[in-house]
């Protein structure tokens, strides 16, 4: 299935979506934080029949996802999050935003609290492309999937895949599953050591969950 | 002296008799009120729109605003003037009648035929006046639900209503959360706030300011508070409005003249506009019914009936919401609507929430608004389809 996708640009952001619905159970509840356009609760609405609802800033965004009869407020992670009751969804899920958040560590608290599973995808700022961009041009690094300069850019918080395990392992949470995804956006199947990942994904995909 | 005028005369008659469906309640089936006491008889009008299902399960209650009234979609009996929601009510509409069956009603202290301070009393002894009770919001609503449980409609598919009209939906949720599947409210908030309240007590200066207010006993001294009303609608729709709406359209541009009159003759066109709003208004409306429904609004504070937290007032709520602001709304600010989200998400409801980009101020809700439109019909017909209700028409 992930095969079939060309390497376009927009093919990553879509393999992301489809392998994060591959760890969503059916008829599940859903919370999407920074839900975009809504195409990932559409896709688990539609074919595992959950309970979604979703957060995001932009406002074309939210009249987008209300107008497809999603469940979705305008809101913004890095302060609307603490309204939220503990334990009030089975899954709450981080696509493409850990990196643009204020206070990430904060966030991802809220995420194990506010659901019993929280699901987390993240460009790798560890990857050898962004690694030699540094190391041989001395520039910030500018790539297909992040091409914004470093002075206009909304990621003010990117991390390496080692440093997400890292605040993971600080903030409790247990990791369940991890892939990782190379430039063609499909998973780096191979069952490697965290060091390799971080060199060879492009993004990460990481379900959690609270160790107590 | 006011003028005699059609117009007024045929609003005096509204008030008892309107041109509308009426329900009335006799002396045995009074109206119990928040203020303590009750009323009794009392009647409300209102207007239907579509047909009702064979489930009566297809019903949406809209619920008009401060100065609005029951005829929501159809030509007004006292103006001439089309529905004041056909925008966003009507055949093929977001809220479409040839899908749904579509009720608005008079709120009670209104005076288009639902019991208020212009009806006659049962005594014979004239109109109430200033004898009638304060009101609230929680009342209004709990007459409303009166008619709709004569029409045998036990759970509304959809309870939709702006600004005091959204105050009245969110009460329903509140209310009844089992007889409100869906609910729309629009540009409003949980609560009155203090700059709102001060607003309406200007207004109600002006009117108690016009000699011919007579101590509210206008009615029976034949005479009308006119000039004061009217004041009490320009300052007030000012509010309605924002700086770069009233920037667009009028600006400092002088009405038909070329040069100021050096005198206090309506020079710009903004003063012009306003006095027109003023005169029309006065004759549709009734002075005294203005002084209770801004008190209404005034007084409206859900949370205060549920201990100061609003996400009780939500508690277990299995009501869908979508609500919905606009950007350049100063009277009720998203602000307001962000409280009432923050409170649904922690009580657990499903709720959408859209913060519309506009400079059209807080009548926004009753204008051309294509993202308001897109968002309450794909809002209202993915309610339809979780409640079972087929887009064919077929009812």
């Amino acid at each position: 299935m992930v095969d079939t996708f060309s390497a376009s640009v927009s093919a990553p952001a879509r393999v992301d979506l489809l392998l994060m619905a591959d760890m969503i159970a059916p008829g599940a509840k859903v919370l999407d934080v920074g839900c975009g356009d809504g195409t990932l609760l559409k896709i688990l609405a539609d074919t595992k029949g959950i309970d979604g609802r979703g957060i995001e800033l932009s406002r074309e965004g939210v009249n987008g996802c209300v107008a497809k009869g999603l469940s979705v407020v305008q809101g913004d992670a890095d302060t609307d999050l603490a309204d939220y009751p503990d334990d009030g969804f089975d899954y709450v899920v981080l696509s493409q935003t850990l990196q643009a958040t204020r206070r990430p560590k904060e966030v991802l608290e809220h995420l194990l609290r506010i659901g019993r599973k929280a699901i987390v995808s993240f460009p790798n700022f560890g990857h050898w492309r962004i690694r030699s961009q540094i190391a041989f041009r001395g520039r910030m690094p500018v790539t297909e999937n992040l091409s914004y300069s470093w002075y206009d850019t909304p990621n003010i918080h990117f991390c390496t895949i080692r440093d997400f395990v890292a605040l993971c392992d600080e903030v409790d949470a247990r990791i369940e599953r991890a892939t990782a995804l190379d430039r063609t956006g499909r998973p780096v199947r191979m069952n490697l050591p965290w060091s390799v990942w971080n060199l060879l994904g492009e993004q990460a995909v990481f379900l959690l969950s609270r160790k107590d | 002296m006011s003028r005699p005028h059609a117009a007024v005369a045929a609003s005096a008659n509204e008030a008892d008799q309107p041109t509308s469906l009426v329900l009335r309640f006799g002396a045995e089936r009074p109206l119990a009120l928040d203020g303590g006491g009750s009323i009794g008889p009392w009647q409300i009008a209102y207007q239907t729109y579509g047909t009702l299902n064979a489930d009566r399960s297809n019903a949406v209650l809209v619920c008009h605003a401060l100065t609005g009234d029951q005829h929501v979609a159809n030509i007004h009996p006292v103006t001439g003037k089309p529905g004041w929601w056909e925008s966003l009510i009507g055949p093929g509409k977001p809220v479409d009648t040839d899908r749904f069956f579509v009720i608005c009603s008079n709120v009670l202290g209104g005076c288009m035929g639902t019991t208020g301070p212009a009806s006659l009393r049962a005594d014979g002894d004239g109109p109430h006046a200033v004898d009638f009770p304060v009101v609230t919001i929680r009342d209004m609503v709990r007459a409303q639900a009166a008619l709709v449980d004569h029409l045998g409609i036990e759970s509304l598919f959809c309870v939709v209503g702006g600004s005091m009209g959204g105050m009245q939906v969110l009460q329903w949720a509140a209310s009844y959360p089992d007889r409100v599947f869906s609910a729309l409210p629009l540009a409003t908030g949980a609560k009155h706030s203090a700059q709102n309240i001060a607003f309406h007590e200007v207004g109600r200066q002006a009117v108690m300011a016009d000699p011919d207010w007579k101590a509210g006993r206008y009615i029976l001294e034949g005479t009308r508070p006119e000039k004061g009303l009217a004041v009490a609608r320009m300052a007030a729709h000012i509010t309605y409005l924002s700086e770069p709406a009233l920037h667009r359209k009028f600006g400092r541009k002088l009405q038909e003249r070329s040069a100021p009159t050096f005198s206090f003759d309506a020079d710009f066109e903004v003063e012009s506009y306003l006095r027109y709003q003023g005169r029309s208004f006065v004759e549709r409306f009734d002075a005294n019914s203005y002084l209770y429904l801004t008190r209404a609004m005034d007084y409206f504070d859900l949370a205060a009936d549920y201990d100061g937290a609003l996400v009780k007032a939500f508690k277990g709520t299995k009501t869908r919401f979508c609500i919905a602001s606009f950007t350049s709304d100063w009277l009720f600010p998203s602000s307001d609507s962000r409280a009432i989200v923050h409170a649904l998400n922690a009580s657990g409801a499903s709720v959408s929430f859209v913060e519309i980009e506009t400079d059209k101020g807080h009548d926004a809700f009753l204008l051309e608004e294509p993202v308001l439109f897109a968002t309450t019909r794909g809002f209202i017909d993915a309610a339809a389809r979780a409640r079972g209700l087929d887009g064919t028409g077929k009812l």
